[in-house]
């Protein structure tokens, strides 16, 4: 078993990847055929399979990006479907952390629950961020979700979490169950409060 | 200070505030399908964990069935498999499953209120994003991951943060041909795609306020196209009505303390939002989505717009759009040739789609061209539409009557679009590659519409039709 030690999220450095777009959905980043597996596993050689197909230049199948771990995207990514397959594929190809406009909240949801921290920066910043990228795809992109900010090379960017999330993820309680459970015999005292749970 | 629906819901189902600052949130009802959880079945075992609360969780067979043959083993391996451990999974765990063999499988968003299951006041979790379809009974009610699944199973709750809320409010009164699938596409193309993030909306107003209940759950169902996790309607005389008699609501005296609680919780007149919307039902037309996200629409009158038209941000996926469906802006959406039509889904799947749709088909038959399924949302949907003889309308017109599942809505079983054809789809994505090609195209309308598309061939105003 890890300690809880490892389970913080407070700093992830790594080479970037920029997917330009805004309203990438789940269903594009992983089709629903992948979903018919009963393990998460290998998905991460499917994320983004169609797009990769239709699209040689896609930064997925590009060399320069491989090994990346920081996902620079545009707004509203991983809208749509609830599929966790959509994050296991891209912390499965690599993915540690996740810079973008704005993102569908179950997604959000299911990063957290995977310790895969999804920072909010400003659409100029982004657009900064993608093409430095571009044009250095070798440059170590630094997420420091404590202090809510984005260096690459001598600028540094804002990139906000939501307080909940944030602490989940600096102190290592975004897996949940443990958490959850340590509330005990409070939850059936909810539950036993509910007039439909006890008997209307 | 006067309380929403949201803050009473919300407040009765707080277990504690936990140490990040969410909310440790009971979920009462927890629905699942075979396909977001067999991994989290698996992470419960390794954990050594039991269900806490197994009379609270309910599951069925929906995503990956086959709408034709249904009996096992299912032609498709992956599917079998999948089914297989849905049942291991059931059994191991001591939970209740609606199989086929019980006459009330279905869509879980079809079955879920259709049992009475879903109630109002409730907490409702599933691992599938229209689970805000059961808002419209005035639950709190939204999809999660399957790690998400292993902690409402292990926990029966979620650590969870309230949202903002918005009240959407419709005015005025639809005009015939339009539908509860058309004030929900006017919604989302008014608000956007992601118009609703951080937001859980109060639908409201005269038009939804008259709604059937099942109109209502149409319009829940897409909330989360909207960006909003989940949506409501506030309880009220229709969904007393409704849930009276339903195999899993409260019976007898029961009922009525039932019914007095349920109203209660409803948002009440003084309450304050953090947002106020306004939508013109009298001003809609039947809608048609045109591109790659369902706020990308027009009233089947209108022109497809322009990338220009819209902020510089937006241009780039306006553009990718129109590529991907093969549209030029300024081009007239009606008359679009089709080669696909589906009626079916968690969006328009239920009796009264399929009572509409059927008005529709008696109308003319199926063009040469066209491949049409009716899949209904459920076993009882089914066998519903079939006593009142709507399968014979629909077969007399050329339309496929199918068995109940989620089918062409996401293509996981053979239900899939072929190469880049061209959908009419009374489901609620239009994602590239959604309905099972990466090429396929999809456009979004009502049951009606759909219908209507089918007979002619291309898209059609159906109150033409209608006359």
């Amino acid at each position: 078993m890890s300690t809880a030690t490892d389970y913080k999220r407070k700093q992830l450095a790594g080479r970037g990847i920029p997917v330009t777009g805004n309203d990438i959905d789940t269903d594009r980043i992983i089709p629903a055929r992948f979903l018919k597996a009963v393990t998460f596993e290998g998905m991460g050689e499917h994320a983004f399979e169609d797009a990769r197909k239709q699209n040689p230049e896609h930064p997925f199948n590009s060399p320069a990006y491989k090994g990346a771990s920081v996902l620079v995207v545009g707004q509203n990514f991983g809208c749509g479907s609830s599929r966790e397959h959509a994050p296991q594929a891209l912390m499965r190809w690599g993915i540690g952390a996740i810079v973008g406009g704005s993102f569908g909240e179950i997604f959000f949801g299911n990063c957290v629950m995977l310790g895969i921290p999804c920072l909010v920066a400003s659409q100029a910043d982004l657009e900064w961020l993608q093409k430095a990228i571009e044009r250095d795809p070798k440059g170590v992109v630094s997420v420091d979700v404590e202090k809510q900010e984005v260096r690459f090379g001598d600028r540094v960017i804002k990139a906000t979490v939501p307080d909940g999330p944030r602490n989940q993820l600096v102190n290592g309680t975004w897996d949940s169950t443990a958490v959850l459970l340590d509330a005990g015999a409070a939850i059936e005292a909810t539950a036993g409060k509910l007039p439909y749970v006890k008997g209307f | 200070m006067a309380r929403t629906l949201l803050d009473k819901v919300w407040e009765a189902h707080s277990v504690r505030t936990l140490p990040s600052g969410q909310t440790q949130l009971l979920i009462g009802l927890h629905l699942i399908h075979e396909v977001t959880t067999p991994q989290a079945f698996q992470m419960l075992k390794e954990l050594k964990l039991k269900v806490r609360m197994p009379e609270r969780t309910f599951g069925t067979l929906d995503h990956i069935i086959p709408t034709t043959d249904q009996t096992r083993p299912y032609a498709d391996p992956m599917a079998e498999d999948m089914a297989a451990h849905m049942y291991k999974n059931m059994k191991d765990f001591g939970l209740n499953l609606f199989d086929m063999a019980t006459g009330k499988q279905g869509i879980v968003h079809v079955i879920g209120p259709e049992l009475g299951l879903t109630q109002p006041g409730m907490t409702i979790a599933c691992g599938d994003s229209h689970t805000s379809t059961h808002g419209a009974v005035g639950a709190i009610a939204f999809g999660i991951g399957t790690t998400q699944v292993r902690d409402v199973l292990a926990t029966q709750c979620l650590s969870m943060a309230k949202p903002k809320l918005r009240q959407v409010r419709v005015d005025g009164a639809l005009a015939k041909g339009v539908y509860a699938k058309d004030v929900i596409l006017a919604i989302i193309n008014q608000l956007g795609v992601k118009g609703g993030v951080g937001f859980a909306y109060e639908y409201a107003g005269p038009v939804i306020e008259r709604m059937t209940m099942e109109e209502r759950l149409t319009v829940c169902n897409m909330s989360i196209e909207g960006g909003a996790r989940f949506g409501y309607v506030n309880p009220d005389a229709t969904t007393i009505d409704y849930l009276r008699g339903r195999p899993h609501a409260p019976q007898g005296a029961a009922f009525d303390r039932a019914a007095a609680w349920w109203k209660s919780v409803a948002t009440e007149p003084e309450a304050k939002f953090d947002d106020v919307k306004r939508i013109d039902g009298a001003a809609l037309e039947p809608v048609v989505t045109w591109g790659i996200n369902p706020e990308m629409s027009v009233g089947v009158g209108q022109r497809i717009p322009a990338p220009d038209s819209k902020p510089e941000a937006e241009r780039p996926t306006y553009r990718e759009a129109l590529a991907h469906m093969g549209f030029e802006a300024g081009q007239a959406i009606k008359g679009t040739k089709i080669d696909v039509a589906f009626v079916g889904s968690c969006t328009n799947g239920r009796l009264s789609d399929l009572r509409i749709a059927a008005e529709v088909a008696k109308k003319g038959k199926v063009a040469k061209h066209v491949r049409a399924l009716i899949v209904p949302g459920s076993q009882q949907v089914a066998k519903a539409a079939e006593a009142e003889g709507l399968h014979e309308i629909f077969q007399a017109a050329g339309f496929q009557w199918r068995k109940a599942g989620c089918s062409m809505c996401l293509g996981m079983n053979d239900d899939k679009l072929q190469g880049r054809e061209m959908s009419a789809s009374s489901s609620n994505r239009n994602f590239i590659g959604r309905q099972g090609s990466p090429t396929g195209r999809t456009l979004l309308m009502s049951p009606a519409m759909v219908a209507a598309a089918a007979i002619n061939g291309v898209v059609t105003d159906v109150r033409e039709v209608l006359k």
